[in-house]
């Protein structure tokens, strides 16, 4: 920020992949107040397309970048300053910002900037670590994702915490063969994959199977988690979308891909022809529609949950936090009401994938 | 995990994998082996740009170098195939096979048909398509439309290392002999490819570039050259979609229909020569089941009616270029 309250809107890094960013359309006008949280573009990149939100609070000035443009992360979008600065500041602001911004260089060779792979519990899993505060979090994906369900969330909570993100085995680029798919199981992995990198204890961000394994590595290593916080959790009522399980686990084509992957959210553009296409790649791996049937049949009987994990959660003693999208069609936020020993928190309007569709609400929730 | 390798380590890759997986998996043609048998020589090609290196050392006799006599071995591969084994042939370049159409039209492709789906014939034959490699009229067609037009043969004209990894792993374990048509410039081409083994199924096109005025539909190389096409006509406000069918036999009708319904613009590009090609097959295809939904007529763009020229200059004439493709996008923009 300068003196005078001007502030640059910068192109985000979204996942550890991403390296520009396309404008798709400008969401707020010049003039326009803005306060966190405000939608301000819609940017797409390789992986995703998503609303870019405001970070700061004061008027939209200046809209430098225009529809259609490719910037590279960190250039300049547009200018928020209060509404007294004049425009030579503003256009001041500019020129210095542009004369001294410097693109960043392209990840590193394998273009694999930032990804690592580390041997835990008889599989190779693939992780990123950001940030180095002495609280660690560790992220734990869903079914059928990977640790790019974390593009934005990583990051921001990588200022107050190190947090790591990694794949489950038979997802991403860990380890396709899953020899035991149950929940009990692949919360070893994770208790595997905190001894392999050196973490005593952490707090863990579980999303949807990945909540359920959270919480059974918490119920079952109670010294090596500190807290939860259970995004759209399984494990925590009977209901689930079978269909969209079988169907995950059966499709073979973009069409059927994209019907599915728009059941995970409550705006169905943020489903682009790039993560169709990523999830098809995926999915085309040899061994992983078995890994992900042995994990499917691991938690669900093929119309409801099979996992019953209330109990445990009430009985834990520890601060969890419950994070659910009031219109999920994977597992519904009614699994939230009357939970014993949580804070829970339903947010109006979004889907399954609350975390991607309410990057500033849930990332405040989750301390970042 | 997925890191960048070229075009031909992708083919090598999928070749190692397959025959690690499948003890039915062999190869056979001419210098595949590619080595006089002296020490240190015996695998010192691999092919005639060493697309096969390093196979021998590890599968051995499961890599046969075969006489120069395309009819022989090709029949012997499809012979093969259909006793079990799972072939794969390389026949260097498209421009040879006349020599053998009888083994691949009037045999391989058949059996199925001929023996009540009795019979299978799982045999790919790999082979190289495409001019600017300075390597004159005998070397350098793009023949896959004569192909396409067999039924019983399945047809594959891979654009990029990706493609080409998961098309050919498919192309092994389909039961149908497949025509593989690898373009020799796109070789040295790299691009991100998933160690494991995948698929891509056949009859999937790619759509690799989303845009709502003109859709370019193009094959191999030509995908590369659309895709400059349009980086250059973006610039101008033009928004072009760009699809890679992928294989042109089974040929994907809907995802090409379904972008000119929301283009109403087309440009088919094609290294063939401009008869009876890929060009005018899907230029027929949206004339007859997308006529409604045009708002200017299809332009192609393809080679001329001639042999690939020697000479260098007229060679690249010869070849479809963003420059020409960006002309005819143009043009289908600016009719009334």
């Amino acid at each position: 920020m300068s003196k005078d309250g001007i502030i640059a809107i910068t192109m985000p890094k979204w996942g550890l992949s991403m390296q520009e960013g396309k404008v798709m359309e400008w969401l707020a006008e010049e003039g326009t107040e803005l306060k966190p949280g405000d939608p301000v573009m819609d940017i797409e990149t390789e992986k995703i397309a998503n609303t870019f939100e405001a970070l700061d609070a004061g008027v939209l000035r200046r809209k430098v970048a225009q529809p259609d443009d490719i910037l590279p992360i960190g250039a300049l979008l547009g200018v928020i300053a209060p509404a007294d600065v004049d425009d030579a500041a503003i256009d001041a602001f500019i020129t210095e910002f542009q004369a001294s911004y410097v693109p960043p260089e392209p990840d590193e060779e394998e273009g694999d900037g930032g990804w690592a792979f580390v041997e835990a519990g008889g599989y190779r899993l693939r992780y990123a670590k950001m940030g180095d505060g002495t609280r660690h979090v560790v992220l734990v994906h869903g079914f059928g994702g990977d640790a790019d369900r974390w593009a934005f969330t990583q990051e921001p909570l990588a200022a107050h915490a190190t947090v790591w993100a990694f794949d489950l085995p038979g997802h991403g680029q860990s380890s396709k063969a899953v020899r035991d798919g149950s929940v009990a199981a692949l919360a070893e992995v994770v208790v595997a994959f905190m001894d392999a990198v050196g973490i005593d204890s952490a707090e863990l961000v579980g999303h949807s199977l990945g909540g359920a394994i959270a919480l059974q590595t918490a119920i079952a290593h109670p010294d090596r988690v500190d807290a939860l916080a259970l995004i759209a959790p399984a494990g925590l009522g009977p209901d689930i979308n079978g269909d969209y399980l079988s169907g995950f686990v059966a499709c073979d084509s973009r069409k059927e891909m994209k019907k599915l992957l728009q059941e995970l959210v409550a705006d169905p553009e943020l489903v682009n022809r790039a993560l169709v296409a990523d999830m098809l790649q995926f999915k085309r791996i040899d061994g992983v529609p078995e890994a992900l049937a042995t994990i499917a049949a691991g938690f669900h009987d093929g119309t409801r949950q099979t996992l019953d994990l209330r109990g445990g959660l009430a009985a834990l003693g520890k601060p969890v936090k419950v994070i659910w999208g009031s219109a999920d069609r994977i597992i519904p936020a009614s699994h939230a009401d009357g939970l014993a020993g949580a804070d829970v928190t339903v947010l109006d309007g979004y889907g399954h994938l609350v975390q991607l569709e309410a990057v500033a609400e849930v990332n405040a929730i989750l301390g970042a | 995990m997925a890191r960048k390798i070229t075009y031909q380590q992708a083919i090598n890759e999928a070749l190692d994998q397959e025959m690690a997986r499948d003890e039915s998996v062999i190869i056979m043609g001419e210098d595949v082996v590619g080595g006089t048998g002296a020490d240190g020589e015996m695998d010192a090609w691999g092919g005639v740009l060493g697309v096969t290196k390093g196979l021998w050392a590890k599968y051995g006799d499961r890599i046969m170098d075969t006489p120069i006599s395309e009819a022989g071995f090709v029949g012997a591969a499809v012979g093969a195939a259909t006793s079990g084994m799972r072939p794969v042939c390389e026949l260097m370049f498209i421009d040879f096979m006349g020599v053998c159409f009888d083994q691949i039209f009037n045999q391989a492709a058949k059996f199925r048909y001929m023996f009540g789906g009795k019979a299978r014939t799982p045999v790919v034959i790999r082979t190289m398509i495409g001019a600017g490699f300075r390597a004159a009229a005998q070397h350098s067609q793009c023949l896959y439309p004569m192909f396409t037009a067999v039924p019983g043969l399945k047809v594959v004209v891979p654009s990029s290392p990706y493609d080409v990894k998961g098309l050919l792993i498919q192309a092994i374990r389909d039961d149908d002999p497949v025509i593989f048509c690898e373009h020799k410039v796109l070789y040295t081409l790299e691009g991100e490819v998933p160690e494991e083994s995948y698929t891509i199924p056949f009859g999937e096109a790619n759509i690799v570039r989303e845009g709502k005025d003109v859709t370019i539909v193009a094959l191999g190389r030509m995908v590369h050259q659309a895709m400059s096409a349009a980086q250059a006509l973006a610039k101008d406000g033009i928004s072009c979609e760009v699809i890679d069918p992928r294989t042109t036999s089974p040929l994907d009708e809907e995802t090409i229909l379904e972008s000119v319904e929301e283009t109403g613009r087309v440009v088919v590009v094609d290294e063939a020569n401009p008869r009876c090609s890929m060009a005018t097959d899907i230029a027929a295809l949206i004339a007859q089941k997308g006529f409604g939904d045009l708002e200017a007529p299809v332009e192609l763009v393809t080679a001329p009616h001639t042999p690939v020229p020697f000479n260098g200059a007229l060679e690249d004439l010869y070849i479809p270029n963003p420059a020409k493709i960006e002309a005819a996008v143009r043009k289908t923009v600016e009719y009334a």
